[in-house]
């Protein structure tokens, strides 16, 4: 043969070869994937907003469901100031809509880094945010009786992963009416029990304690629970912890927004 | 068999000789990835809840089986051998963000459930098995063959057992795009005044492990070939 099919020459050229087919092929896969995918997701992120105020919804109806229930999306800053607002139909292709609004990448890129330095302060790590020109969307919907309810993404992390969720509040801002939680890779058994309806199902009823240290307390096994904190999961400590993380620390830059909201109406 | 089917047969060098057949037939029974090479057994206890997800996790690997080996048979003259495990590893890693992506847009529900172990379709052993033992050194209409056969004996095991866990489990069968489909008379469980109760056990690992175990002791009593000197 002509060719020494061990030359390192060829060897070379073997690899330059395929990672430049293999890429190829996978971008193209990926690129003519990408909006059904993309459909699928808002789907599913549609579903589980319905899912924090107790509307099950499924990959079928989720669209009209969440057109009937949801009367209005709200986008406010880290100030608690809003930023826009709308009542149109959801699209998912427009940047501008609070609901296009992807939290999870905003954590990821800026929150999780600043809420780790900052460990607990407030103070520093609003400043350590304030050049990032964050959104937060807040979902208004009105249940079937009559009752407004704010629905609003948490994002958090667990022990392995990022775990995330919503959190339904009602028309005072502080009472709690539903909560779901999902996670990436927590551990099945343990931290992974977050999402199942034992767990969300204690968030039904408490309270936020505006005045207190920490607005909600998600607690380690065992102890004894007032109206502003539920049992955590044995075993799932540190997703736990994570659970109580992110319902704080997001829950904190909706509640100045509430409260203009309210010094607004009087 | 008429003369022109013959000659049609001949001329591919017998497609489905008897060597070739056994290529396609071995692997469900006397050398079963799962049950006598105890190959892939983790996807085999991790997905074997329920039934569709059995049923895309075995089409999964058949498409990913069949892609790499005949890929890798094309290619086994071009290979360099320092880094041809290497080459197998992305042909496999390719095929399976394929298959990932296509779950996603498609089988939104399922590629949830099915979670990780789509990705680690690229790690099972079954499928790095058979491109270096067979598709590195054999034309592509046997390693086509060859892919078909594993892929099938890895998928009825994995079938065989999701039907047991599902049905006793959940009292239900699904299949991909019917969903659940239960089965019993709700008014026959205990919860509604009847006499029966899914067994909890079914859905939960250990049961997906004594399953294949009960596979394996039945076919083994079949077929004493398999059994072990000690």
């Amino acid at each position: 043969m002509a060719i020494n099919k061990n030359s390192t020459g060829y060897t070379f050229l073997f690899s330059i070869a395929m990672v430049v087919v293999v890429g190829t092929a996978l971008a193209f896969t990926a690129l003519s994937l990408k909006d059904r995918q993309d459909a699928n997701a808002a789907d599913k992120k549609m579903m589980d907003i319905l899912g924090a105020i107790g509307v099950s919804a499924d990959r079928t109806n989720a669209n009209a469901l969440f057109a009937e229930y949801v009367v209005e999306r709200v986008a406010i800053d880290l100030d608690g100031r809003q930023v826009s607002t709308t009542s149109a139909a959801v699209d998912p292709k427009d940047k501008a809509d609070p609901f296009s609004i992807d939290v999870k990448k905003d954590y990821r890129a800026s929150i999780k880094s600043a809420a780790k330095a900052a460990d607990g302060d407030e103070a520093a790590l609003a400043a350590a945010l304030s050049d990032k020109d964050l959104e937060f969307p807040l979902f208004r919907c009105v249940t079937d009786a009559g009752q407004n309810i704010y629905v609003i993404p948490v994002v958090g992390s667990g022990l392995w992963g990022p775990i995330w969720g919503y959190v339904a509040l009602e028309e005072d801002m502080t009472t709690i009416y539903g909560a779901n939680f999902d996670h990436k890779t927590e551990t099945p058994g343990l931290g992974a029990e977050i999402k199942e309806s034992f767990f969300t199902d204690k968030f039904k009823g408490k309270k936020l304690d505006i005045e207190g240290s920490a607005l909600f307390s998600v607690l380690k096994g065992g102890a004894p629970t007032d109206e502003n904190s539920v049992d955590g999961i044995t075993g799932g400590t540190i997703t736990s912890k994570g659970v109580d993380e992110m319902i704080n620390r997001t829950l904190k830059v909706y509640l100045r927004y509430f409260e203009s909201q309210t010094r607004a109406q009087r | 068999m008429s003369t022109e089917t013959a000659a049609a047969t001949a001329k591919k060098e017998s497609l489905f000789s008897k060597k070739n057949r056994k290529l396609l037939v071995d692997p469900l029974d006397d050398s079963n990835p799962i049950t006598v090479q105890v190959l892939g057994i983790c996807s085999a206890l991790a997905i074997t809840v329920q039934l569709q997800q059995a049923v895309i996790m075995s089409l999964s690997v058949l498409f990913v089986m069949i892609g790499g080996n005949v890929i890798v048979s094309l290619l086994r003259n071009m290979i360099p051998d320092r880094i041809r495990i290497i080459v197998q590893l992305v042909v496999v890693a390719s095929l399976v963000i394929i298959v990932d992506q296509v779950l996603k847009a498609f089988q939104p529900d399922i590629s949830e459930k099915l979670s990780v172990f789509v990705g680690l379709i690229i790690t099972n052993c079954i499928i790095m098995g058979r491109l270096e033992a067979f598709a590195l050194g054999n034309k592509p209409g046997p390693s086509f063959l060859d892919a078909i056969g594993n892929a099938m004996g890895y998928a009825w095991i994995l079938l065989a057992v999701s039907i047991v866990r599902e049905v006793f489990g959940s009292g239900a069968i699904s299949l991909p795009g019917m969903g659940q489909v239960k089965f019993l008379p709700t008014e026959w469980f205990m919860s509604e005044g009847g006499f029966y109760e899914n067994n909890n056990l079914m859905i939960l690992p250990p049961m997906a492990l004594i399953t294949v175990g009960i596979i394996i002791w039945i076919q083994r009593s079949r077929n004493q070939a398999l059994i072990e000197e000690n």
